[in-house]
């Protein structure tokens, strides 16, 4: 905040009072709201924000008159939209803000929470029950199972290596993730380029289009539950980040600590992956972006980065269903925007980390 | 009364190359006590051993007669703090975020920092005088001023003994003193301190008890008059060391003696 004021001298004294940047912190969380409710309503059949929300009111209030004949906009907003909305929304907030405790815990800006291997796992389980079976469900669970399996297999790799267990953690993190492409690239190269191939490619590059209300339960019990955990650790991820040294004069147990944060974000970033697909740049882009907002203190930067994500990826997921006449993978989006999008922060924000 | 005792403590990073070879140091309450030696003399590995971060891998360390490394990390953290060598985190948290870290042993699992906190960390800043710096990023401040944020977080963190690794380092004369005019008020007050130090006269000026260490091993311990002498400090620096004597100021001061008399 302090470096977009520095860029943008109006800013200035609109940023500097305390309050101010508690009303911009409150405006960060509460956005997802009207964003939603305006989302819901773009598409072919366009529906009015007042429409959504008595819609989304009765649906939620059980209180829809089923007898009183067909309802387009009640059906579309429950049944098609909302869904997509939801997982749009759980799965942008989850990689996002799993993006900012890895960056947190590894001390560094660059890294996210696919660094460990799990989108690579996740991706070739997923393509795996697409060349087998290729039935949805069993899609979801074996990409799930894979994701877990890579950090898994980076962790204890990782342990048998006697030296600098971070940076070794990460460097078998890149490589088990690596392994996993190619295994995926062979299940690739193996699939029927008519069908199963299509099918792995689309997959790779995301999209919710499949999304049906039955996935949305799961998704958001565990995203609640890691982000609850995360919110919760929201005070020693500042003090993590300071190095290992420094958490254990301040009393903290930095191995453990670290090992619950992992295994909660991979858990989340398994889900996510395992319902809409390889979804890159939002873990990396929207925790910088959070930080030029609110600052680097977790405290702020947690539940910001989780209210972002999840704007974020609904405006690129609504942008991918409505913009062309054809749906563009989500994948394709979020890095046409991400990327610029990240160059133009780390303008703004030149300090800060080096 | 012994707050905080090391026994024949040994340390190495590589087998065979020890850092520490039995070294014993106890810190009773209220003392300022100075650690002195050439650079990899072992000062920071003795701090880290004595703060309860670095296990030794002989002898044993024991506050107030228990095992420091039997004591669970938050009540330990409560009790003995360490202020490391000033050192640029990843991401620009502001002054008084790095002071606030100071309170970390004293929050619940998953609390965070309240008002009560808030006072306890407002008057750590004013005390090392960076009040005017406190909303500032610390990665931007100059190496000095970072050294009074680290500081700051070890006295915001409130433990019965400080270890201080080369406080002064980075600081100019006017904090130095500063920060060393805290240090003895505050060892007035049932804190003691452990100050690795590379200047001698500073110890004769705050130190209660200086502890000089050569190659691991500690080669002088006892009050400063009587260990910072020219023959212990020449020994322990591998460098002719002069004593010079101020009847007027009733002081002394240790200087570097040049090879050609100079």
């Amino acid at each position: 905040m302090r470096a977009l004021s520095r860029r943008l001298p109006g800013a200035r004294v609109w940023i500097h009072s305390e309050r101010r940047q508690a009303a911009l912190y409150l405006l960060i969380l509460l956005l997802p709201l009207p964003v939603a409710v305006y989302c819901i309503g773009l598409g072919r059949y366009a529906i009015s924000p007042e429409e959504v929300v008595r819609a989304l009111l009765d649906f939620a209030l059980g209180r829809h008159d089923a007898s009183a004949g067909p309802d387009i906009a009640y059906n579309l907003v429950t049944r098609v939209r909302l869904p997509r909305i939801a997982a749009a929304m759980l799965i942008g907030a989850n990689l996002a803000v799993t993006g900012a405790t890895f960056q947190g815990i590894f001390r560094n800006p660059l890294v996210d929470s696919n660094i460990l291997g799990v989108t690579s796992g996740a991706g070739f389980g997923a393509a795996l029950m697409l060349l087998l079976v290729g039935d949805a469900l069993e899609v979801q669970v074996s990409s799930f199972f894979f994701g877990l399996i890579a950090v898994m297999l980076a962790y204890f790799v990782s342990r048998l290596y006697h030296s600098a267990p971070l940076l070794v953690l990460t460097l078998v993190g890149i490589l088990i993730g690596s392994f996993f492409s190619s295994l995926t690239s062979l299940l690739k190269y193996v699939a029927d380029p008519l069908d199963t191939l299509p099918a792995i490619t689309y997959w790779l590059m995301g999209g919710l289009t499949d999304v049906t209300l039955d996935d949305i339960p799961a998704l958001a019990a565990i995203s609640l539950l890691g982000m609850v955990v995360l919110w919760g650790v929201r005070w020693r991820l500042n003090v993590l980040s300071m190095g290992d040294n420094e958490a254990l004069a301040l009393g903290l147990n930095p191995a453990r600590l670290k090992l619950l944060i992992i295994v909660c974000s991979t858990l989340m970033t398994a889900m996510a992956v395992s319902v809409g697909g390889v979804i890159g740049w939002v873990g990396l882009v929207i925790p910088h972006a959070a930080r030029t907002l609110v600052g680097p203190d977790h405290q702020r930067l947690i539940p910001a980065t989780m209210a972002l994500g999840a704007v974020f990826l609904l405006l690129i997921d609504t942008m991918s269903r409505t913009l062309l006449p054809a749906e563009v993978p989500l994948g394709v989006f979020t890095g046409v925007v991400g990327v610029p999008l990240l160059l133009v922060i780390l303008r703004v924000n030149r300090t800060g980390w080096r | 009364m012994t707050l905080l005792e090391a026994r024949s403590v040994s340390y190495s990073y590589i087998p065979q190359q020890t850092v520490l070879s039995n070294v014993s140091l106890t810190v009773p309450d209220r003392s300022v006590i100075y650690l002195l030696g050439h650079n990899g003399c072992g000062k920071t590995t003795l701090l880290e051993i004595l703060s309860g971060i670095r296990p030794p891998q002989a002898g044993t360390v024991r506050l107030n007669g228990h095992d420091l490394y039997h004591i669970p990390s938050a009540r330990r953290a409560q009790r003995v703090g360490l202020v490391p060598q000033m050192h640029l985190p990843v991401f620009a948290y502001t002054v008084r975020d790095v002071v606030m870290m100071g309170r970390t042993p004293h929050l619940r699992l998953f609390g965070t920092p309240g008002t009560h906190d808030r006072a306890i960390v407002d008057a750590a800043i004013e005390q090392v005088g960076l009040a005017a710096l406190c909303n500032r990023p610390y990665t931007e401040l100059s190496g000095g001023e970072r050294q009074l944020t680290l500081i700051a977080r070890g006295l915001a963190q409130q433990t019965e003994v400080l270890l201080l690794d080369e406080p002064a380092a980075h600081l100019d004369p006017r904090n130095q003193h500063r920060v060393l005019e805290t240090v003895s008020q505050l060892a007035g007050q049932n804190v003691s301190f452990v100050i690795s130090s590379h200047n001698p006269n500073s110890a004769l000026l705050y130190a209660h008890h200086v502890v000089v260490m050569k190659a691991g091993r500690i080669v002088a311990d006892g009050r400063p008059a009587e260990v910072l002498t020219e023959s212990v400090l020449s020994a322990a620096y591998e460098m002719p060391v002069e004593v010079i004597y101020s009847e007027k100021n009733a002081a002394r001061a240790i200087m570097p003696r040049r090879a050609n008399g100079g």
